[in-house]
C-alpha cells in the first residue's frame, strides 16, 4: 500500500476545532495582573509556589536545627517543631510540587508544546491562579492567628488534629483546611484548562502521539489531581465540620484531659482513607510531570529519541490509573483488616513495574547517545540517580511486613523525601535550566549553575542517605527529639548532626540559583530562539521570548514526532516538528533520510 | 480516529498514512466547552461518590439516628424537576432560534432553581427547629453537609446561568448562545440526578 506522505501543510486536514478566541489586554492590569495569557499565569503560579517554598525551606532548616543540635535553640518549642513538620510537608507538597508541575510549567508549556494560542477557558484560568493566591495567604494566615499554624502534621490525621494537645487547634487548623479547599477549587478551574487543552486545541498534525512527553506527564497528572482533590476536599469539610459545629464525622468518644468530649461514633480510619485516597495519587501527580520532563530533557541534551516512546506514553497512562488502587500501602499499620495490606501491597508492587520500566528506557536513551553534559543533562542524569534510590526504598516500604518495624521512622522520610523531595526538585532545576532562554531570552550563568548542581546533588544525597540508616536503626519520625533513648547509639547523634549541617549548605546554594535567576534576566548571555537545538515546538516561536498569541499570524503543522534526533541521512542533528518532509536538509551523499529514496506521493 | 487507535499510533514513521487519517489536532469532535463541563461533571461525581460512600460508611455504626425528612424536601423536589424543564424548553427554543422562548425558559429555569435554594434553606430552618441539631447526631450532620454541597453546587451553576442570561438580554444572536443554554441545561439535569439520589439516601436510611 502507497503511503501519504505530507508535504505541505494543505495536505494535513484542517482543524475542526474553531482556535481559541484571543483575548487581547489593553492596560497594564489586564496584561500582567489579571492576565489570561497562560505564560503570564504561568509565571504568576511559579513565583507564588517558589515564594511559598522558600518559607518551607526555611522551616526545613529550623527542623534540622532541633534535630541536629538538640537543646540547643530555646525558641523551637515541641510545639513549635510539630508546626515546622506540618507546614514545611503540606507547603512542600501541595503549594510549591503541585502548584509549580502543573500551574507552572503547565501553563507555559502546554499550549506552546501543543501548537496552541492559549489555553482552551482563558478566564477561568486567570481565576484559578487568583484562587490559589487567595489559598496561599489563608495559609500564611494561619502563622499569625493565636496559637500559630497546625501542628497536626501534614497528613492531618484526626482527632488529634483537631484537640486542644495539639498545636493549632484553635484557628491553625481551620485556616488550613480553608486553605486546601480553596485550592482544590482552584486546581480544577485549572485542571479543566490542561486537560481539554491537550484534548481540543492541539495544532494540525499535532496527535496524541505526536506529543513531547512533558505535555503527557502533565496531562496524566492533571486528569489524577481532577479525580483525588474531591477525596482530601470532603475530608477537609467534614474535619473542618467535626471542629466548628462539633460533628462526629472522624471523633469517636474521647476523653480529654479527664473529660469526656462531645463526640462520639465517627472513625479516624475513614479520614485516613480519604486523605489516602487523594494522597497516593497526589505523589504521582508531583512525580508524573517529573517523568515526562526528564525524558524530554534526555532526548535533547544526548541528542536521540527517547527509548521506547510508546511504551513511555502507556507507563504514564498507566502508572496514573493504578495510582488509585495503592492507597492504603500508607495505612498497614492503622489497624485496618490485614487482608486490604495483602491487596495493597500487591498493587503497589505491581506499579513498580510500569515506573522501573521507564527508568530502563531512560538509562537507553542515554546509551550510545551523544551525551552533552549541560545543566539540564546533569540535572536529568542526577534525577534518575535519586528516583531509582528512593523508589527502591519504596519496595522495601511497599511490603506490609517490612513496613511494620520501618513504618514511623527515619526510613519512611529518607525514602519520600528522595522520591519527591529530591528527584522532582532536581527535575524542576533541571527544566528552569532548560526553558529559561524561552521564557527570558537569555542563558542562565554557567559557573553558577554548575555550583548549585553539584552543591546540591551531593548534598541532597548526604543529607537523605544517612536517614535510612537511621530509620533501620529505629529512631523514629516526628519526634521533637531522641533524648537518652537507650537503643540510638551516640552515633546516631552525630550523624544528625551532620546531616543538619549539609542541609543549611545546600541551602545556601539555593541562594546561589535564585541570584542566577534575577542575575542572568539582566546580564544573561543572549540565547537565541533555539539554544539547545530542539525539536519541540516551544523552540519554533517566531519570537523569543513568546510574543501574544505565541504563533504570530499562522498556527504551526506538525508533521512528525518530537524526537527527531540524530536521523540518519539528516544534516542537522535535529528536526524541528513542524518541518516540512520536503525541506528537510539531507547530508551530503545520502539519497533521503533512514538510507531510502523519498517516497512518491499518492 | 477513535481515542485507542491514537493512543497506538507508531509516531517515529514521519508522516504516513492515508490522507484522511492526518490529524487535525483536536480528539474529540464535540465542541471544546462540551469536552470541559463533562470533565466538570466527572469531578463533581467522584465528589458526590464519595460523600456517599462516607454516608454508607458511617450509617453502619450503632450511634445513627435516621431523621424525619421534612415533606417540604418533597416539593423542593418537584420544584428542581420544573427547573430541568425549564432549561429543557430553553434549549428547545435556542435549537429553534426563538428568543423569547429562551428568554422564557431561562427564567423559569434559573427562578425556579432559586426557589429550590429558599426551600432547602427553609427545611434547614425547620429541622433547627424541631432540635435536629448537626452536631447531635450523624444522621443529622450527613443531612445538612449532602444538602449543602448540592446547594453550592446549584449556586455554581447560577453563575452560569447569569452570564447565559445576559448575553440573551443584550441581544445576542441565539445560534452564539445556544452551546451556553445546551451547557447549562445538561448541568442542571445532571444536578437533579445528584439530588434525587441523595434524596433517596436520605428516605431509605
Amino acid at each position: 500500500m502507497a503511503y501519504f506522505i505530507p508535504t505541505a501543510a494543505e495536505d494535513v486536514a484542517p482543524a475542526e476545532v474553531a482556535e481559541v478566541d484571543l483575548y487581547h489586554p489593553k492596560s497594564f492590569v489586564t496584561k500582567y495582573v489579571f492576565s489570561q495569557d497562560a505564560k503570564v499565569i504561568a509565571i504568576q503560579y511559579a513565583f507564588t509556589a517558589i515564594a511559598i517554598g522558600l518559607v518551607a525551606l526555611v522551616l526545613s532548616w529550623l527542623m534540622r536545627l532541633q534535630l541536629g543540635f538538640p537543646d540547643t535553640f530555646s525558641f523551637i518549642s515541641a510545639e513549635a517543631y510539630y508546626q515546622f513538620i506540618t507546614m514545611h510537608g503540606m507547603i512542600m507538597v501541595i503549594y510549591l510540587l503541585t502548584a509549580l508541575f502543573l500551574g507552572g510549567f503547565g501553563n507555559y508549556l502546554i499550549p506552546l508544546m501543543v501548537g496552541a494560542r492559549d489555553m482552551v477557558f482563558p478566564y477561568v484560568n486567570m481565576l484559578s491562579y487568583w484562587v490559589y493566591l487567595l489559598a496561599v495567604l489563608v495559609l500564611v494566615a494561619s502563622l499569625f492567628v493565636p496559637g500559630g499554624p497546625t501542628g497536626a502534621g501534614w497528613t492531618l490525621y484526626p482527632p488529634q488534629a483537631i484537640l486542644s494537645g495539639t498545636p493549632g487547634s484553635d484557628g491553625g487548623i481551620v485556616l488550613m483546611l480553608v486553605s486546601l479547599a480553596l485550592f482544590i477549587v482552584g486546581f480544577t478551574m485549572g485542571g479543566l484548562n490542561y486537560v481539554v487543552t491537550v484534548l481540543q486545541a492541539r495544532t494540525r498534525g499535532m496527535s496524541l502521539m505526536r506529543m513531547p512527553l512533558t505535555v503527557w506527564g502533565i496531562f496524566v497528572a492533571t486528569i489524577l489531581a481532577l479525580l483525588a482533590f474531591p477525596a482530601l476536599f470532603v475530608g477537609a469539610v467534614m474535619m473542618t465540620l467535626d471542629r466548628i459545629l462539633g460533628t462526629s464525622f472522624f471523633m469517636p468518644a474521647i476523653v480529654e484531659l479527664g473529660e469526656q468530649l462531645n463526640y462520639d461514633g465517627g472513625s479516624p480510619l475513614l479520614f485516613q482513607h480519604l486523605f489516602w485516597f487523594f494522597g497516593h495519587p497526589e505523589v504521582y501527580i508531583v512525580a508524573l510531570p517529573g517523568f515526562g520532563i526528564v525524558s524530554d530533557l534526555l532526548a535533547t541534551h544526548a541528542r536521540r529519541n527517547i527509548f521506547g516512546y510508546r511504551m513511555m506514553v502507556w507507563a504514564i497512562v498507566i502508572i496514573g490509573g493504578l495510582s488509585f488502587v495503592v492507597w492504603a500501602h500508607h495505612m498497614y499499620v492503622s489497624g485496618m483488616n490485614p487482608y486490604f495490606g495483602f491487596f495493597f501491597a500487591t498493587t503497589t508492587l505491581i506499579i513498580a513495574v510500569p515506573t522501573a520500566l521507564k527508568v530502563y528506557n531512560w538509562v537507553l536513551t542515554l546509551w550510545r547517545g551523544n551525551i552533552h553534559l549541560t545543566l539540564p543533562m546533569l540535572f536529568a542524569i542526577a534525577f534518575i540517580v535519586t528516583f531509582v534510590n528512593g523508589g527502591i526504598t519504596g519496595l522495601f516500604l511497599g511490603n506490609a511486613v517490612v513496613d511494620v518495624p520501618l513504618s514511623d521512622t527515619m526510613f519512611v522520610v529518607a525514602h519520600f523525601h528522595m522520591v519527591m523531595g529530591v528527584a522532582p526538585i532536581l527535575v524542576i532545576f533541571g527544566a528552569i535550566y532548560h526553558w529559561y532562554p524561552k521564557i527570558t531570552g537569555r542563558m542562565l550563568n554557567e559557573t553558577l549553575g554548575q555550583i548549585h548542581f553539584w552543591v546540591t546533588f551531593i548534598g541532597a544525597y548526604s543529607i537523605f542517605l544517612p536517614l535510612h540508616y537511621l530509620g533501620l536503626l529505629g529512631v523514629p519520625r516526628r519526634y521533637y527529639e531522641m533524648g537518652e533513648t537507650g537503643f540510638i547509639p551516640p552515633s546516631a547523634h552525630t550523624l544528625n548532626g551532620f546531616v543538619s549541617i549539609v542541609a543549611l549548605t545546600v541551602g545556601v546554594a539555593q541562594m546561589v540559583f535564585l541570584f542566577n535567576i534575577v542575575w542572568s534576566a539582566y546580564k544573561g548571555k543572549k540565547a537565541g530562539s533555539n539554544p539547545w537545538r530542539a525539536t519541540t515546538l516551544e523552540w519554533q516561536t517566531p519570537e523569543t521570548p513568546p510574543g501574544h498569541g505565541n504563533w504570530g499570524p499562522e498556527l504551526p503543522v506538525v508533521y512528525r514526532w518530537a524526537y527527531d534526533y540524530s536521523v540518519p541521512g539528516a544534516k542537522e542533528d535535529f528536526i524541528p516538528q513542524n518541518v516540512p518532509p520536503d525541506k528537510v536538509a539531507i547530508e551530503d551523499g545520502h539519497k533521503g533520510l533512514y538510507g531510502a529514496a523519498v517516497q512518491p506521493a499518492e | 480516529m477513535s481515542l485507542f487507535r491514537q493512543l497506538i499510533e507508531k509516531p517515529w514513521q514521519a508522516g504516513r498514512g492515508r490522507r484522511a487519517d492526518l490529524p487535525n489536532g483536536s480528539a474529540f469532535s464535540i465542541p471544546t466547552p462540551t469536552v470541559g463541563l463533562r470533565f466538570l461533571l466527572a469531578v463533581v461525581t467522584v465528589l458526590f461518590s464519595l460523600l456517599v460512600v462516607a454516608y454508607g460508611d458511617r450509617m453502619a455504626l450503632s450511634d445513627w439516628r435516621p431523621l424525619p425528612e421534612p415533606a417540604l424536601l418533597w416539593l423542593n423536589t418537584v420544584v428542581l424537576m420544573f427547573s430541568s424543564l425549564a432549561w429543557y424548553w430553553a434549549c428547545i427554543n435556542a435549537r429553534r432560534g426563538d428568543p423569547d422562548g429562551v428568554k422564557l425558559g431561562l427564567l423559569a429555569g434559573g427562578g425556579s432553581a432559586i426557589a429550590f435554594l429558599i426551600g432547602q434553606y427553609w427545611a434547614w430552618q425547620q429541622m433547627i427547629a424541631l432540635g435536629y441539631y448537626a452536631e447531635s447526631n450523624p444522621a443529622n450532620a450527613f443531612f445538612y453537609l449532602v444538602t449543602a454541597a448540592h446547594g453550592l453546587h446549584l449556586v455554581g451553576g447560577l453563575v452560569a446561568w447569569g452570564r447565559t442570561a445576559s448575553k440573551v438580554w443584550s441581544g445576542e444572536d441565539v445560534a452564539k448562545v445556544r452551546l451556553s443554554v445546551e451547557l447549562c441545561a445538561v448541568y442542571w439535569h445532571f444536578l437533579l440526578v445528584v439530588w434525587l439520589i441523595l434524596f433517596a439516601l436520605l428516605l431509605f436510611t
